[in-house]
């Protein structure tokens, strides 16, 4: 690869995104965006609907390998490695860069289950009740759940089903969580517990975050990429782009772009 | 005051519209016939059979003791066991081969296929599940027996339990496939999509994942292809012979309950005789057994739909 150039890797980050550009067909939902993605702290992914945050999310662990037609130009490194190299196998990425959903999503097993399910698959069959235990706790459900391991997942409230998907995440012990709106689907206080949960989380994982609320970025994330959508010349076609990626309480009291500042006001969006 | 007269004036039913009323009255009917023909057929079947049981010579020990089926022969036996094990055997056959390939091309199709390779697969399907029965019975008889069995199993006659099994097997494929591939693709893409980015891979996530959450809808097709099996008439008419005693090898010819009833009513039989009347015992017992795998498969697969409401 002669993408070798001066590419500072920063010690720091995580990914480092040059030049991305995402297409479905010839529909180019994001294009040109550049950012590094800091270890170890919440970045939030923020703009209007069809701003291609959640596209963009998806890069990050190859989730866009499965909707047909989706094509990513530009390069995603993980740690200095290339995402899209043609050697890298997109299954061990996903093993090492977790992702919870939109809308909770436990298989219709056991809560127990749910998590040895991810263990198995990789290969992580040593004391398995202690990393259920560790997944669940450090997931902020143990204490609801540890007399019920044995109940089907899907009996559990939205809130606990989410906390579950963070559980059974975590339990693989990857170093990046991508979290595609998490608590789109979720009361305010399932909510809280959520945000309450990244904090905690933060600690030991990167965490990407994609949400709607801006409340939520702003009290929770510590870096912050706004997108807004810009309509071709002819009217016809909407591209997500990056307007601004800044630390989170600078972007909240004095954005660089006008667009950042009105959309965070609410002018607009 | 005044105002609401006049409006409950406007509003008073003066139009009697016919048109309304006819074609209500029409399509009424219409749902109802199809609950009167059941009834009636259900009304057929059980007066003659009732006839049939009492006929001195049928007793309902012997109807499921005796070990031979000859209701023409001078001393007729009716030993419906006789069907019905050779029935079972084939339609066993029958589901040897096509649960495992119905099953197969479902997960393939809905787990692993290419929209292209899908646009493709599914029409031959549904062409497979268009043709005529007869048409199978003939390639049993004329193809899969002295091409296949009779090849590799010597010794085997030429009308065969194995050969209509097989052609029968072929002919439930596309029920199998095309209703286990809706039950997986009933099963929400977010389960496919949280099991892939756990890491696991594609045949992982469609063998641990989407198959046992799509079990019951599975299952449900399976007992609906083992009913089509049992009910299968023109096949095993063709293929697998008449051999009117109790047997269960492969090799040799059987005798369905199909089959039996096609050939008594085929044949010279009056009306009235106890040869005659034996076709409707035949009939209800066979109704018996599909009905009640039908309602099974409607039960599973009742069962499988509230999972995901």
């Amino acid at each position: 690869m002669e993408t070798k150039e001066t590419v500072q890797v920063n010690n720091e980050s995580v990914f480092n995104v040059s030049d991305l550009s995402v297409s479905y067909g010839d529909f180019v939902a994001i294009k040109n965006v550049n950012m590094d993605i800091t270890k170890n702290k919440i970045t939030a992914f923020i703009g209007p609907s069809g701003c291609g945050k959640s596209t963009l999310i998806r890069t990050f662990n190859r989730m866009n390998d499965l909707i047909l037609g989706a094509k990513v130009n530009g390069t995603i490194t993980y740690q200095g490695v290339d995402l899209y190299d043609k050697m890298v196998d997109p299954v061990q990425v996903r093993r090492r860069i977790g992702m919870v959903f939109q809308k909770p999503n436990p298989f219709p097993k056991t809560i127990k289950e749910n998590i040895t399910f991810g263990l198995k698959v990789n290969n992580m069959t040593d004391n398995m009740d202690d990393r259920v235990e560790k997944a669940l706790t450090q997931a902020a459900l143990w204490d609801e759940v540890k007399d019920d391991l044995d109940k089907n997942a899907l009996e559990l409230s939205g809130g606990q089903q989410q906390r579950l998907c963070i559980a059974r995440t975590i339990a693989v012990e990857p170093d990046t969580i991508l979290m595609d709106e998490p608590c789109s689907a979720l009361d305010p206080v399932a909510t809280k517990k959520i945000e309450d949960l990244m904090q905690e989380l933060v600690k030991e994982f990167s965490i990407l975050i994609v949400t709607h609320n801006m409340q939520q970025a702003s009290r929770s994330s510590d870096y912050c990429a706004f997108f807004t959508t810009k309509t071709s010349d002819d009217g016809k076609r909407r591209t997500g782009e990056l307007v601004e990626f800044n630390e989170t309480s600078v972007m909240f009291t004095t954005p660089d772009k006008e667009l950042t500042e009105q959309y965070i006001s609410g002018r607009f969006g | 005051m005044e105002n609401v007269n006049n409006l409950r004036s406007q509003l008073t039913k003066t139009i009697t519209r016919p048109i309304e009323k006819i074609v209500k009255l029409f399509i009424t009917a219409s749902a109802f016939a199809a609950i009167l023909i059941s009834i009636s057929i259900i009304f057929t079947l059980l007066t003659e059979a009732i006839n049939f049981f009492q006929d001195p010579a049928v007793t309902f020990k012997g109807y499921f003791t005796a070990t031979r089926w000859t209701p023409t022969f001078q001393n007729p036996e009716y030993g419906v066991i006789v069907l019905i094990s050779s029935t079972l055997y084939i339609a066993v056959i029958a589901c040897l081969i096509s649960f495992p390939l119905g099953l197969f091309s479902a997960i393939y199709l809905s787990e692993f296929a290419t929209r292209r390779t899908r646009k493709v697969i599914k029409p031959v399907l549904e062409v497979l599940a268009g043709v005529p029965t007869v048409v199978f019975g003939y390639f049993a008889l004329n193809w899969i027996t002295p091409n296949i069995i009779q090849r590799f199993i010597p010794g085997t006659g030429v009308f065969n339990a194995l050969s209509a099994g097989i052609a029968v097997g072929i002919m439930i494929i596309p029920t199998v496939a095309s209703i286990s591939d809706d039950a997986l693709n009933a099963v929400p893409n977010s389960l496919r999509n949280g099991s892939l980015a756990l890491g696991a891979t594609r045949r992982i996530t469609s063998l641990k994942i989407m198959f046992p959450a799509a079990l019951s809808g599975i299952i449900a097709s399976f007992i609906l292809g083992f009913s089509r099996a049992i009910g299968e008439t023109m096949i095993v008419t063709i293929a697998g012979g008449q051999y009117p005693e109790l047997n269960l090898d492969p090799r040799s010819a059987m005798y369905t309950i199909t089959s039996s009833i096609v050939n008594v009513s085929l044949g010279d039989t009056p009306h009235g005789t106890t040869a005659y009347n034996a076709l409707f015992a035949l009939g209800i017992t066979l109704f018996i057994m599909t009905f009640i795998l039908n309602i099974g498969s409607d039960y599973v697969a009742r069962k499988y739909r509230k999972e995901y409401e």
